[in-house]
């Protein structure tokens, strides 16, 4: 199968390399599996990567997203109340895959789901589906035995997060058993929250740089094309999550149902982000 | 993973140093939190080893809690019922009027300690919010209490009384705007205030160490208990018995009587409107184990791991989680947990107000109601020693709406 031989680190490790050849950072755009409804939901994520995403992270939906802010809950809340689950959320991936064969997919979430799937079946599951790697909030490597070893066993990227309150003492443990690039939240709090300054991601990202050479991706708080700009000149990737899924909202009728500028909207603003990203070290 | 109770030379050694007892227990939180729940682990191992930690301690539990409180036969009960002598354990004389505060006195004095500066906590029926409040008062620390909206609407004079305190309370309206939610809000609060606040987490869940931790400042129940039951009886009782919504005042209770095995245990969990209706809050019962809040444990969920909300008369039991020391006691056998509907909790609220002039808070009248059931198929040489965790003034405006009565 083509998607096993290209797909997992493999295809990660390809888009970093491509980026790295162009001179440029990566637009990492971030949306919840199901929201507003699968249907919508597909038809954004296929939108992305011509839009200008260079790797996707799809939420996966949760009822508890405690480290998340009002927009990704929101967004999880649509999702589950069209209907989203989990072998949905596989499905969705595995229809991508039949357009698209090399923009990595980075399933984010919580990590009941998961657990309550079965750890084995579900990486079986999301690695055939086309998934390249995970990020599970709720796991630090404290608990790398749950699911992080396995995923690394199966050929899948485990990406961590990094965080403000991650010292020199810490990152050690950190970027351990973790692959594909390194996550930083670049402020202590939910997401959609307040953003970094430009001194602190650049501290930070020196201090990352003595403990991995993997590529460092920098989200939270990122909205405007000049905010991904900013981050796209120190980091290899800027991610942006809450903006769009804030659009998605916003583009909603009365109801809450999706209208024909949902998919419209979304692309126009990942378009312009990766503007930004892209002209940045111009 | 479950092995007979007898093949343990002690219940009493767990959690291990990864914060697990057997495959419960853990700590499931985002990495940011992870610094500040070594730091706390650490500090507390530092605590526990310091006299005059406990020294200290031990002069607010004697003279402002007011401990210890005592051990009281409810002869008008154990009368009507013609079976078992019952004793309670009176939480309810504790200052605040619950057995929260015990674990708020150790937990604010390891805050200053650790030289945190601002203190948040969640709150169900808002027992733990008085109680945090009242030790924020007191040690002059600025505190924000994340409550449900749903909570905030049945527990009113409680949110007063948190506010007469000084405390901040925040409602909260995402998900079903009740316990859980508080938690998770509490939770984002936590991420986003990393360097100056204390999270005082008023049960025994949540990731490692909380759960060791509020066990261990709860345990004053059991231990005076133990003491008392000596006194009174000079013997230990056949069986204890405390209502379970985290499960912090029953966890105090039992442990130190794990170890005695004559000792039968009974945990009362919530049945809500009725197990087999779905609207209940019986987790170990009618769950199964997940990860939620922190650590694994027994969670009311659905077959793709979303977490269920769960459906109680009372604030303080309406949560879809347990504590993990808890589901591993249920999965060994030392504990026996069984479920009392919304129904059966109102009739011992009202019979225990009538037989011993003790109007219970809602919480606790779930285990009255589980002695009503089997203290009349006892002897009368039998003791069942319960955790009256409460008083139930908090409750009389949700029982009167209950019972129809328009205050």
């Amino acid at each position: 199968m083509s998607d096993a031989i290209i797909g997992g680190k493999d295809r990660i490790a390809k888009r970093f390399e491509k980026l790295r050849a162009e001179n440029r950072a990566g637009l990492v755009t971030f949306i919840t599996a199901g929201d507003p409804d699968p249907e919508t939901s597909f038809e954004i994520l296929k939108s992305l990567p011509a839009a200008g995403a260079d790797v996707i992270e799809l939420g996966m939906p949760f009822t508890d997203p405690m480290a998340d802010g009002p927009a990704i809950q929101e967004a999880s809340n649509r999702a589950l109340a069209a209907g989203m689950h989990m072998r949905k959320t596989l499905s969705l991936v595995r229809g991508f895959r039949d357009h698209d064969h090399e923009t990595p997919i980075i399933l984010m979430g919580y990590y009941n789901p998961i657990y309550i799937y079965g750890v084995n079946e579900f990486l079986e599951d999301a690695r055939n589906a086309g998934v390249d790697g995970l990020i599970v909030v709720d796991l630090p490597p404290e608990e790398d035995s749950e699911l992080c070893i396995p995923t690394v066993e199966k050929g899948l990227s485990f990406i961590r997060l990094t965080t403000p309150t991650s010292d020199d003492k810490r990152l050690p443990k950190l970027v351990q058993n973790t692959s594909g690039f390194v996550y930083y939240v670049s402020v202590a709090g939910v997401t959609g929250a307040g953003s970094a300054t430009n001194d602190q991601i650049i501290e930070a990202m020196a201090r990352l740089r003595r403990h991995t050479d993997l590529p460092i991706a920098v989200g939270f708080g990122i909205k405007t094309p000049s905010q991904a700009a900013e981050v796209a000149r120190e980091a290899d990737a800027a991610v942006v999550g809450s903006a769009i899924v804030s659009k998605i909202a916003e583009s909603l009728d009365e109801n809450g149902k999706a209208t024909d500028n949902t998919a419209l909207v979304v692309s126009g603003l990942v378009r312009e982000l990766a503007d930004g990203v892209r002209n940045a070290r111009k | 993973m479950t092995s007979a109770p007898n093949s343990i030379n002690s219940f009493r050694t767990l959690p291990d140093p990864e914060g697990h007892f057997g495959q419960f227990g853990g700590r499931f939180v985002a990495e940011t939190l992870m610094p500040l729940i070594l730091e706390l682990e650490q500090a507390y191992k530092d605590a526990r080893e310091d006299p005059a930690f406990r020294k200290e301690m031990d002069y607010f539990l004697k003279y402002y809690v007011s401990r210890p409180n005592p051990l009281y036969y409810a002869q008008g009960l154990s009368d009507h019922l013609g079976g078992a002598k019952i004793y309670f354990k009176r939480e309810d004389l504790n200052h605040t009027g619950a057995h929260k505060i015990n674990n708020c006195i150790g937990q604010i004095l390891l805050a200053k300690r650790m030289g945190k500066t601002r203190i948040i906590a969640e709150t169900g029926a808002g027992q733990h919010g008085v109680a945090t409040a009242t030790v924020c008062a007191r040690f002059g620390l600025p505190c924000t209490i994340y409550m449900g909206a749903k909570d905030i609407e049945r527990q009113s004079p409680n949110v007063f009384r948190m506010r007469l305190l000084g405390a901040e309370v925040k409602p909260v309206t995402s998900g079903s705007r009740s316990l859980k939610d508080a938690m998770n809000e509490a939770l984002r609060d936590w991420v986003t205030n990393v360097s100056d606040t204390f999270y005082i987490i008023g049960t025994v869940a949540g990731p490692h160490p909380y759960p060791e931790l509020v066990r261990d400042f709860q345990c004053v129940i059991g231990n005076e208990a133990k003491e008392q039951i000596l006194d009174a009886e000079g013997r230990l009782p056949d069986e204890l018995v405390a209502a379970v919504g985290g499960g912090s005042n029953a966890m105090g209770l039992f442990h130190p009587f794990l170890d005695d095995k004559d000792v039968a245990i009974t945990g009362v969990e919530a049945a809500g409107h009725g197990v087999h209706t779905g609207h209940h809050a019986a987790s170990l019962t009618a769950g199964r184990p997940g990860v939620l809040h922190g650590n694994r444990t027994y969670l009311l969920m659905d077959d793709d791991g979303q977490i269920k909300e769960a459906d109680s008369i009372s604030a303080g039991l309406d949560y879809p989680g347990i504590g993990p020391e808890h589901s591993w006691l249920k999965d060994i056998g030392r504990v026996n947990y069984v479920s009392i509907t919304d129904k059966e909790a109102l009739s011992a609220f009202t019979l225990c107000s009538e037989k011993e002039g003790i109007i219970p808070a809602l919480e606790c009248a779930h285990a009255i109601a589980q002695i009503i059931k089997t203290a009349p198929k006892m002897n009368k040489d039998q003791i069942v020693l319960m955790c009256l965790s409460g008083r139930g003034d908090k409750d009389i405006f949700t029982v009167a709406e209950a019972l129809g009565v328009k205050l």
